[in-house]
C-alpha cells in the first residue's frame, strides 16, 4: 500500500490508479458512455454524409436560438456543479447546499425546454416518420428525425437520470452527510454531470449547427 | 487541483463566449466546408475546456487521463473507414 495516497475528500486511493474506487468506477462507466454516443454520433455522420443523401440546413426545421440558450444553461449547470464542489473543499456547507439546488434546478429547466423543443416539433410535424409537407421541404425528414430524436433523447435520458441522482446528493448534503474530510459522492455526481455538459456541447454543434 | 484557486469563472466565461460564436459561425455564411471545420474545432475546444478544468483531468494522474482518453480514436476509426467505404 505504499502507493496509497489520500486524495481530495480525504478518501484513501487505491494503489495502481492513484484514485478512489468509486471515482475510478465512475470514470470506467463514463469511458463506455463514450463508446456509447460514438456509436449514435459516429453512426449520424455515416448517416448524414452518405452520398444523394440532402439534411435540412441550420435552422431550417430545428429551433436553434432555443437551443443555444439551452446549452448556455447545461454550461451554467455545470459551473454550478463544479463551484458546488469546490465549495465543499473548503467545508462551506452552505455553498454546497446552495450550488446543488441549482445545479437541480438549471438541470430540471434544460429537460423542460427539450421537452418544449420535442412538443413545438411534432405539433410542426417533424418525427422519425414525418408527414408528406414536411418531407417535401427536407428529402431525408425520416432519417434525420429518427438520428435527431435518438441523439437528443439519449441525451436527454442520461441529463434526467443526472437530475434525479443530483436531488438524491442535495438531499444528503441538507442531511450534512458530505464534510470537508468526506464528499466522494459530490465529486463523483459532478464527473457525470459535466459529461452529459461535455456530450451536448459537441451534439449542440453536430446535430443543431452543421 | 487540492487547495488552489480554480479559474472557473474564466473557463465559465469562454464557454459562453465560444457558443455564442459557434452560433454566429453557422449562420454568417461562410463556405460550407470552412463552417463545418470551424465549428468542430471550436466544439473540440469546449469539450477540452469542461474535461480539463470542471471535471479536473488537468490535475488527475496521468493513468486516469489515458483511460479516460481510451476510446477516443473509435471514433475516428469508425467514421474514417465508412468514408472511405463512401470514397470508393
Amino acid at each position: 500500500m505504499s502507493d496509497a495516497v489520500v486524495m481530495s475528500g480525504g478518501v484513501h486511493a487505491e494503489p495502481g490508479m492513484r484514485v478512489y474506487n468509486q471515482k475510478l468506477g465512475m470514470w470506467v462507466f463514463l469511458t463506455s458512455e463514450v463508446m456509447f454516443f460514438t456509436g449514435l454520433i459516429g453512426s449520424y455522420l455515416i448517416l448524414r454524409s452518405a452520398p444523394g443523401v440532402e439534411w435540412a440546413l441550420p435552422g431550417e426545421v430545428l429551433n436553434v436560438p432555443l437551443t443555444a440558450f439551452n446549452t448556455f444553461i447545461l454550461i451554467c449547470s455545470s459551473v454550478t456543479m463544479v463551484k458546488a464542489f469546490a465549495a465543499i473543499e473548503s467545508g462551506d456547507q452552505k455553498g454546497l447546499r446552495l450550488y446543488l439546488v441549482a445545479t437541480v434546478v438549471l438541470g430540471a429547466f434544460f429537460v423542460g425546454v427539450q421537452g418544449f423543443e420535442y412538443y413545438k416539433l411534432i405539433e410542426e410535424g417533424f418525427l422519425p416518420h414525418c408527414g408528406e409537407e414536411l418531407a417535401a421541404l427536407v428529402p431525408s425528414c425520416h432519417l434525420y428525425g429518427s438520428t435527431f430524436y435518438t441523439m437528443t433523447g439519449f441525451h436527454g435520458t442520461h441529463v434526467s437520470i443526472g437530475v434525479l441522482c443530483m436531488i438524491w446528493v442535495t438531499v444528503k448534503a441538507f442531511r450534512g452527510k458530505y464534510t470537508q474530510g468526506d464528499h466522494g459522492g459530490v465529486e463523483v455526481i459532478g464527473l457525470y454531470w459535466h459529461f452529459v455538459d461535455l456530450v451536448w456541447i459537441l451534439l449542440f454543434t453536430i446535430v443543431y449547427l452543421i | 487541483m487540492e487547495g488552489k484557486k480554480q479559474p472557473y469563472m474564466f473557463i465559465f466565461g469562454a464557454l459562453a463566449v465560444l457558443t455564442v460564436v459557434e452560433v454566429g459561425v453557422a449562420f454568417i455564411g461562410l463556405p460550407r466546408t470552412l463552417t463545418i471545420w470551424v465549428l468542430v474545432f471550436l466544439a473540440v475546444w469546449k469539450a477540452l475546456l469542461v474535461a480539463l478544468y470542471f471535471m479536473h483531468l488537468k490535475f488527475e494522474p496521468l493513468r486516469l487521463v489515458l483511460l479516460a482518453a481510451a476510446p477516443l480514436p473509435l471514433p475516428f476509426v469508425l467514421v474514417l473507414i465508412v468514408l472511405v467505404e463512401y470514397a470508393r
